[in-house]
């Protein structure tokens, strides 16, 4: 299908989408690269001075800034971690013969399709209250001291709600590809003599190489910027314990009112993200091919 | 109406050049077969002609008119895909009615039309079934009947049958060439299965690497070929080509003789060799003859002659029948 | 499979899947329960789980605050329409990307989806002055045009991949057969890739309805849809388990009903292709 025409036409269909992408990414980026070099204040409009590079300055050195880059990697970080070993376990065992398999797979991908602020809250109050939740009840039936959550371990609980959003994404996706897996593959292996483990390592985990790699792509793409769960357990706190970049900048722009300073901050997010996609791309890009 | 006439058409993908010139005329009401190894470009020569691609160079004249930049849904072609290419998503009637729906044609025509070339494919009693409820044969007829409801100026099929076992394709080839023939209507027929071109065409075109090597009737490019790679491609098996001074005697650096026009005897006169592997057919015996100082050489023997491997056998080609080429693999008129 | 299935086997595995399936569903169970229990069943220590009094009235509290039906409809407004308008721009540039690929195909396809890796909050700043300055805060078409742009470029990638699973042959045969263009898409391509299409369509209205940056950002009550209204549970610590975990699941249930019952097709389109 390769005539003048159709090439023509091909452009002509493209042009939307290209466009309005275009200016959804470029006129917002000009504007937020404008701002970050003014001392712009909601609190004080009508002052828009041009300040260099003063709120790279201080945002960059804000102790806040460093403690929530940690919090942002060790959030991403430990969420992938956890969804890729995890999923991948869970997606082995649901390839076994299972009866009523179908009905597993319904309760496995609930999670998946439940929004933020739902889940969020509902972790927090029903399941990790320190005295009526349900975890505090299985604490103190086995003996032990139950657990302030958010108090003792908010990162971790923050963590563990995501973890729990996005186990079934990642879950549902490798059990797809290990079923398509071929089984005379495994056949073979197993006649050449290969036990669990090495048809595991050898056949199993090659193959699920390119599901990996999309999971972890996808999964990054929107734990960079998890707010919601955030925003309506901890916010951020207690200290700057539990706040990301996103609900960083949020904070600055729409509580602290400083436009400036939250767009200086908005752009280093993009440059984070950008280094992070670069890595992921080198790692893992060559397993994605279209 | 349907000539369809090339005048040095040319393409090319990126620096590759698929086609490097093309010219021919295709009378109107002839069934000609494009045949050639895979990737010769005969696939990418009928697309030109559909216009599913576009040419770099050169005219390609339907009924005299230059159609070069035509849209192919305004070229009055029709096309019968390898894969058949029917939609899926609808009913055998709907497969075939689509072109003429898109023509605007008034409903009660197109019923007529769709039933009347139902009935001449036998898939009267299918209409309403969809693609995927119907055998290999019977897709492929719906792909014919989809064709020709149109009333194309020429019909294009594109390997039509190869995907088809052996015995149905015969079926169809015979299926295919006769409704030609009572239709009238020009046929352009890619295959690369050079007993469908011998057995369905009325000229052939031999296409290698882009290039047309000969255009003629199936006993032209049988009995004169023009060259090492037309000798070498149309006949099965494969022609014998034997260089050296057995050639150059006759004044040709190679010359060619036919599996079936070489006598086999147990002695006499004539290249003397050792059977290497006899393969009985029944009708037909095939004789792989080792030859020192030549090579292998194949013959085909009527009936059984008693040969076997090991034995050794004297080869007499037919004198009349000896194909001569030049140092350019050109044929050496004779 | 002509692999050994001993009976224990079987077993083991069925019960350990289920026990991890329960696992993962548990907190939404939990959720449902407590949403027909009073407030004081909720919070009981040891927990109740079937036995207590069973109440609707959460619900009935729930629906009587006007505003939830309110804040639903404006889920399935933000969430319909801007999938809907993101499937307009997008049939025709997947079309044209998986029929007519050119040399910078791929390359405008990763340029798209790097659209997406940039974080929200990058421009979060621009986008509330400018939603602010032309009057679009807590707006449904404001709303709507950044959650279709956000989820513009999932919604190309995933059929350009479905698109690209139809033979090119059949889409060839009906331009031989006359077709122009638009008719070419809407009677041979549209109806090949509806389970493609279908699933494209739910994905979107599953990421829009649970979209919780922008609308807790730019919407505070006319255009603000459920993520919104359930974050206002957020700030009171009292006794509000019951009619939260009602608000919520009302909230996540017509999303949770449309997941169970595509989520085959759903994990497939997931997989961007990466999975036959």
């Amino acid at each position: 299908m390769a005539t003048r025409q159709t090439h023509m036409l091909g452009r002509i269909l493209i042009a939307p989408s290209v466009l309005l992408l275009f200016i959804w990414m470029i006129v917002p980026l000009v504007m937020t690269i404008y701002f970050s070099v003014l001392h712009y204040d909601l609190l004080n409009p009508g002052v828009h001075d041009f300040i260099g590079f003063e709120n790279y300055y201080y945002f960059l050195t804000d102790p806040a800034f460093l403690a929530s880059l940690k919090n942002t990697l060790v959030l991403v970080g430990s969420v992938l971690i956890i969804t890729v070993v995890l999923g991948t376990l869970v997606a082995l065992l649901m390839d076994q013969p299972v009866i009523g398999r179908n009905f597993v797979r319904l309760m496995v991908i609930a999670p998946f399709f439940v929004m933020p602020t739902v889940s969020a809250l509902v972790w927090k109050n029903l399941l990790m209250h320190p005295v009526s939740g349900f975890f505090a009840w299985i604490a103190t039936s086995l003996g032990f001291r139950p657990i302030d959550w958010f108090a003792q371990a908010p990162l971790f609980s923050i963590i563990l709600i995501v973890a729990w959003q996005w186990l079934p994404f990642a879950t549902l996706i490798l059990l797809t590809a290990l079923q398509s897996l071929d089984e005379e593959q495994k056949e073979a292996a197993e006649m050449d003599g290969a036990h669990a483990f090495s048809t595991f390592f050898y056949i199993t985990l090659p193959h699920l190489a390119r599901p990996i790699t999309v999971v972890i792509l996808i999964e990054t793409i929107f734990l960079l910027s998890v707010f919601a769960e955030i925003f309506v357990t901890t916010g951020g706190g207690p200290g700057l314990q539990t706040t990301n970049i996103a609900f960083l900048i949020y904070s600055q722009a729409l509580i602290q009112y400083d436009v400036g300073g939250a767009s200086a901050g908005g752009l280093v997010a993009v440059v984070i993200a950008n280094i992070v996609a670069i890595i992921l791309v080198r790692l893992v890009g060559k397993n994605l091919e279209t | 109406m349907g000539s369809i006439q090339l005048q040095d058409v040319r393409k090319s993908f990126g620096n590759i050049d698929v086609i490097p010139g093309a010219s021919l005329k295709i009378e109107d009401g002839e069934f000609v077969v494009f045949v050639g190894p895979s990737g010769c470009g005969k696939s990418t020569l009928l697309r030109l002609i559909a216009g599913l691609e576009d040419v770099t160079g050169g005219h390609i004249l339907i009924d005299g008119v230059d159609v070069v930049d035509t849209p192919p849904a305004k070229r009055g072609l029709s096309m019968v895909f390898q894969s058949y290419a029917l939609y899926p998503h609808m009913s055998v009637r709907g497969n075939i009615a689509f072109g003429l729906k898109m023509a605007r044609m008034p409903k009660a025509e197109i019923d007529r039309k769709v039933n009347e070339a139902a009935g001449v494919l036998n898939l009267t009693s299918y209409l309403e079934r969809k693609p995927r409820e119907l055998s290999g044969g019977q897709r492929q007829r719906v792909a014919i009947g989809r064709a020709i409801v149109r009333e194309p100026k020429a019909f294009l099929f594109d390997e039509p049958l190869s995907n088809l076992d052996a015995a149905l394709r015969v079926n169809m080839r015979l299926e295919i060439a006769r409704l030609q023939k009572e239709l009238g209507t020009t046929a352009v027929y890619v295959t690369h299965d050079q007993v469908e071109a011998m057995t369905m065409a009325d000229r052939i075109v031999v296409l290698h690497a882009g290039r047309i090597e000969q255009f003629g009737s199936p006993l032209e490019l049988y009995e004169r070929p023009a060259n090492l790679f037309v000798a070498g491609f149309i006949g099965s098996p494969r022609m014998n080509f034997v260089e050296g001074p057995d050639a150059e005697r006759l004044g040709a650096r190679t010359i060619g003789v036919r599996p079936e026009h070489i006598t086999v005897s147990r002695s006499g006169d004539g290249w003397k060799g050792m059977v290497s592997v006899a393969e009985h057919l029944g009708s037909d015996t095939f004789l792989y003859v080792e030859v020192p100082g030549i090579g292998t050489l194949t013959v085909r023997t009527p009936g059984e002659l008693g040969l076997r491997e090991g034995d050794t056998a004297v080869l007499t080609p037919d004198p009349a029948r000896i194909h001569r080429f030049d140092a350019n693999g050109q044929a050496i008129a004779s | 499979m002509a692999r050994k299935r001993t009976t224990t086997r079987i077993v083991v595995s069925t019960v350990s899947a289920w026990v991890v399936g329960f696992i993962f569903f548990f907190p939404i169970l939990w959720m449902i329960l407590t949403s027909f229990k009073t407030e004081l069943d909720a919070f009981s220590i040891p927990p109740k789980f079937l036995f207590f009094h069973w109440t609707t009235e959460n619900y009935a509290t729930v629906q009587e605050r006007s505003n939830y039906v309110h804040h639903a409809l404006n889920s399935v407004i933000l969430a319909g329409g801007s999938t809907l308008i993101a499937l307009l721009i997008a049939v025709p540039a997947a079309y044209a990307m998986a029929f007519s690929p050119t040399k910078r195909t791929r390359g405008t396809l990763m340029w798209m989806l790097s659209t997406k890796m940039m974080p929200p909050v990058g421009v979060l700043v621009p986008i509330y002055l400018l939603f602010r300055d032309f009057n679009l805060l807590d707006s449904r078409i404001g709303l709507i045009a950044v959650l279709c742009l956000g989820n513009l470029p999932i919604v190309i990638w995933m059929l350009f991949t479905y698109f690209k699973e139809i033979p090119k042959d059949i889409l060839e045969a009906a331009r031989m057969d006359g077709a122009t263009i638009g008719k070419e898409m809407v009677y041979i391509l549209m109806p090949m890739a509806v389970p493609g299409i279908a699933s494209t369509l739910l994905l979107n209205v599953i990421l829009a309805w649970n979209e919780a940056f922008w609308t807790l950002n730019l919407t505070t009550s006319t255009a603000a849809p459920l993520t919104v209204f359930i974050a206002s549970y957020s700030s009171p610590e009292g006794l509000f388990w019951a009619k939260l975990s009602a608000a919520s699941t009302l909230a996540i249930a017509p999303i949770l009903i449309i997941g169970w019952f595509s989520q085959k097709q759903l994990v497939r389109g997931l997989t961007f292709g990466a999975v036959k």
